[in-house]
């Protein structure tokens, strides 16, 4: 099991199956299943607390399930020690052991699986080359750089070609330009070799640049597993609209029973009756909350649609967002896109707001 | 945890191995100090274990002794004078390394770890030699000089570590609102040190009150401290009454090093919420 | 108002070099009068007493006597440091895996014994190892010996009470080291396949070494010089450095002598402390205290 893998065969999948984690009284893990596919680049997004990192752990071996099973290319591996799983991880920082050097250290689980002396170095210079390291083998990992440092534990997580590659926020110890950088280097590195990853974060950008799916988590429950675009476009629950880029939240109470996917009218808490799409069947007069995202909210005239007034203009660049309160109180964000026609209204005038049905989302308690 | 019984205990006897060995250690290391506490209490000259009977009889012995009473209280007297030398001294000292533009502060920073990386034997009888001439042997002076100077090292690191752990921010706060470095100092430093300070003159203390070797050497036959008094008894005749001296210089230990830890865990906590 | 603090706000430090220097004056006098000057005028004993000469120094290290004095001492010093080392590390790891009230007691173990007086610890020592002492009712009591074995005054007697004295210097230092080691190190290690004895090996054992290093120095140095315990447990038979220092001041009156036994020893002292001098960290103990 030691043995490494050939590089071709290496594309495996992992099953979790019922997973609980109980630390004393709170569950940490309840109850996920998911599976990863072979070669796929899956990420665990959540709030501190959600369960992410737990259930990362359990894949590696550091926390024992309550219950449930973990299975990787088949084999349950639920009970074995993380030194016997083959996987290889990247942790947050202090990865690299310091009184080794960059070579040393790449080559070091070669030495753990018995490789000779001289495979093994050839093996790190090469592992030092794909994260392109070369000439760095002889320095201690302190006189490497924080980027430079998460692509050394790349390079000795990869070296010995493990079935799975865990990360456990790798970049988040670095600033913002070399992680966006790091972000799309790890995504190549990931593509080039094949290898099937979970990637721990709870930075949502992070998770829908690199991911291939991402699953959310919230309070150890998994909330919704699918593709940046199904979870941007059809968010399941409320929290999941919530966490995924940013949404106006507008409570409501449905006017006409619906089932998921349907056309139904909300009366909104102002009196104003607008239209969103159901999330889940709904009966009629139930409390809801209408998700809308900033880009899909328009400007009419005064007098159309929801009036609101405007209260902020933010201007950034790209885009300004307009902070916009309606009678009942509440503020709502409008982005609008620069270059477009027409200028942003004054601040204090009065406007009308308006969406199509399909862009807002109805969710009702139980989502 | 189930993982245990499904993994066999193989991974984890070394650590058992090493856990056992450690706890052992802490026995080795408890164990001789402790095994005097009821031999002190036994009622015969011979002192056994476990002892048959109780009587405080050593302990009467100890206070009706003049020399043995004569040597506690000089001893304290120097501990307490050595105590607010060696705080005031050190902290100002401190202040000058960390805060202060001190000229040849490598060879002050030297002269502080000096007393400790020489062995206490050289200096002892050094200063015998020296206080010998300047008639200092036997007298409060020569042994609180003495003293100081062997509990300043700690002081000295204990407040270094405390001022080094505080924002130096909080002082260019109290400057720049017009405070002095005086009135800096007095409001805004030394409460922010004072658990260190605190434990420091607490250390200093006991380093004074037990210090053997020196006071070995510049005590003289009128003036002696406990600990040369203790000395002179067990190279001697190891009598019952040193189990009782033993005992109580145990506890006052234990006291001691209790005491700081509350002391300085109510500082902390105060100073925390005062820099919140 | 603002222009006074500048003046004392030179280059990010607040007192000036006269405040600092008025700061450090008390030590300065106290360090010439109560270390500089008596040193010195013990080497100047062994120096320039009666004329500048060395014979001293030479009768220190080529008399057959004193030489197996020195050596006696080294041999010890060196056993206390390996007893201790193997006593204190794993004390110092379990420390740092432990939490809360365990490890204050454990904490409380070390720190007891280190602020206890190091006559009550060696009396302590001579009354478990004396004649009629626990250990040998002990051992008569359980039928190993039919008659009290003579522990005390032995070799093996000075070693074991100078590494109780000492076992605290060495197992701080471990501790605070052991404590620095992230957790995430031993787990990746474990992650890239190594077992618990590999990563103990590989990676958790050399990363104390730091630690390792810093106390067998002070621990060294410490025994070297150490007087209280090796003149009271030792006999004449196991006299060590101090002790024949103590006897040509006391007994012999011979200043110029001592001052030659000093001087051999604090170069010895001196040398390992400059070879180590990162080594020896003496905050790591008040730190922890």
């Amino acid at each position: 099991m030691l043995q490494p893998a050939d590089l071709s065969s290496r594309s495996i999948g992992i099953e979790i199956d019922g997973l609980v984690k109980r630390f004393g009284a709170v569950k940490a893990v309840d109850s996920v299943s998911l599976a990863v596919e072979p070669g796929e680049f899956l990420a665990l997004l959540g709030p501190s607390g959600s369960g992410k990192t737990t259930i990362l752990m359990a894949i590696a071996g550091f926390e024992y399930p309550d219950e449930g099973r973990i299975r990787v290319g088949g084999e349950d591996i639920t009970w074995v020690p993380p030194s016997r799983r083959n996987l290889g991880m990247v942790f947050q920082k202090y990865t690299l052991f310091p009184h080794m050097s960059v070579l040393e250290n790449i080559a070091f689980p070669l030495k753990m699986r018995g490789v000779g002396r001289a495979e093994r170095e050839e093996r790190a210079r090469a592992a030092l080359s794909t994260v392109r390291l070369d000439g760095y083998g002889e320095r201690k990992p302190s006189q490497l750089s924080g980027g430079q440092q998460q692509r050394v534990a790349i390079a000795r997580a990869i070296v010995y070609k493990p079935r799975v590659l865990l990360m456990d926020e790798p970049l988040s110890a670095l600033d913002k330009n070399l992680r966006e950088e790091m972000q799309i280097e790890t995504k190549h590195l990931q593509r080039e070799i094949g290898v099937t990853v979970v990637f721990v974060t709870h930075d949502q950008t992070e998770a829908l640049t690199m991911a291939d799916r991402v699953a959310v988590l919230d309070h150890g429950r998994l909330q919704q597993i699918g593709s940046p675009h199904d979870l941007y476009e059809t968010p399941r629950t409320a929290f999941v609209a919530g966490f995924i880029g940013e949404t106006n939240f507008c409570a409501g109470r449905t006017l006409c029973a619906g089932v998921a996917g349907q056309r139904i009218s909300v009366a909104l808490a102002c009196g104003h009756a607008v239209e969103a799409l159901a999330v889940g069947a709904l009966a009629e007069g139930v409390p809801v909350k209408i998700a809308i995202r900033p880009e899909r909210l328009s400007l009419v005239e005064a007098g159309g649609g929801l009036p609101a007034r405007v209260e902020e203009a933010i201007y950034a660049g790209n885009a300004t967002t307009l902070l916009l309160a309606t009678p009942s109180g509440q503020t709502l964000r409008l982005r609008v896109p620069a270059g477009g026609a027409g200028g942003s209204p004054a601040i204090g005038e009065a406007v009308g707001l308006s969406w199509r049905a399909e862009d807002a989302r109805a969710f009702g308690d139980a989502a | 945890m189930s993982a245990q019984h499904r993994q066999g205990s193989s991974r984890h006897a070394g650590r058992a191995a090493i856990g056992a060995v450690a706890y052992a250690v802490t026995v080795f290391l408890l164990l001789p100090t402790l095994v005097i506490m009821p031999m002190s209490v036994g009622p015969e000259r011979y002192l056994r274990f476990p002892p048959n009977g109780f009587s405080l009889r050593w302990y009467a012995e100890y206070f009706g002794d003049a020399d043995w009473i004569n040597a506690t209280l000089f001893s304290l007297e120097i501990g307490v004078v050595t105590t607010i030398a060696a705080t005031v001294v050190g902290t100002m000292l401190a202040l000058a390394l960390v805060r202060g533009r001190l000229p040849g502060k490598g060879l002050v920073e030297l002269l502080v770890i000096g007393p400790v990386i020489v062995p206490h034997i050289a200096l002892a009888v050094a200063m015998f030699l020296v206080f010998e001439q300047l008639r200092l042997t036997g007298t409060l002076l020569g042994f609180a000089m003495a003293h100081t100077i062997l509990a300043l090292p700690f002081v000295v690191f204990t407040v270094l570590a405390a001022l080094y752990r505080f924002d130096a921010d909080l002082e260019r706060a109290a400057l720049s609102c017009g405070a002095g470095p005086l009135r800096t100092f007095r409001h805004v430093t030394l409460p922010l040190i004072a658990p260190g300070v605190v434990s420091a003159a607490l250390f200093a203390f006991i380093i004074s009150f037990d210090e053997a070797v020196v006071s070995f050497f510049i005590s003289n036959l009128d003036r002696k401290t406990l600990p040369r008094k203790m000395f002179e008894d067990i190279d001697y005749n190891v009598s019952p009454t040193l189990a009782a001296v033993a005992t109580m210089l145990t506890l006052l230990t234990i006291v001691a090093l209790v005491g700081s830890h509350l002391i300085k865990s109510r500082l902390d906590r105060r100073t925390r919420t005062a820099t919140d | 108002m603002s222009a006074r603090p500048a003046r004392w706000l030179l280059g990010g430090r607040h007192y000036s070099e006269v405040a600092s220097l008025a700061l450090a004056a008390p030590f300065l006098i106290l360090a010439f009068v109560a270390f500089i000057l008596p040193l010195g005028s013990l080497l100047h004993e062994s120096l320039f007493l009666p004329a500048p000469t060395l014979a001293h120094y030479e009768r220190a290290v080529t008399e057959p006597v004193y030489l197996r004095v020195m050596l006696r001492t080294l041999r010890i010093a060196a056993s206390v440091t390996v007893l201790t080392l193997l006593l204190a590390w794993p004390l110092a790891w379990l420390m740092a895996r432990s939490s809360g009230l365990k490890l204050a007691i454990l904490v409380a173990s070390v720190l007891l014994p280190l602020w206890t007086s190091v006559l009550v610890r060696t009396y302590a020592w001579m009354v478990l190892l004396q004649k009629n002492g626990v250990i040998n009712q002990l051992l008569m009591g359980a039928g190993i010996t039919s008659e009290p074995l003579r522990l005390l005054y032995t070799e093996g007697a000075v070693v074991l009470a100078m590494s109780h004295v000492l076992l605290p210097f060495m197992v701080l230092p471990i501790f605070s080291a052991l404590r620095g080691i992230p957790d995430d190190y031993s787990r990746a290690a474990q992650m890239l396949g190594a077992s618990e004895w590999a990563t103990f090996r590989e990676v958790i054992f050399p990363l104390s070494l730091p630690g390792v290093t810093s106390g067998c120095l002070m621990v060294f140095l410490l025994a070297l010089g150490f007087f209280v315990t090796p003149a009271l447990i030792g006999g004449p038979q196991q006299m060590m450095i101090a002790t024949l220092v103590s006897q040509q001041v006391r007994e012999m009156l011979d200043w110029s002598f001592a001052g030659a036994l000093v001087g051999v020893l604090l170069a010895f002292v001196l040398l390992i402390a400059i070879l180590f001098k990162r080594a020896v960290r003496l905050d790591r103990f008040v730190g922890s205290a």
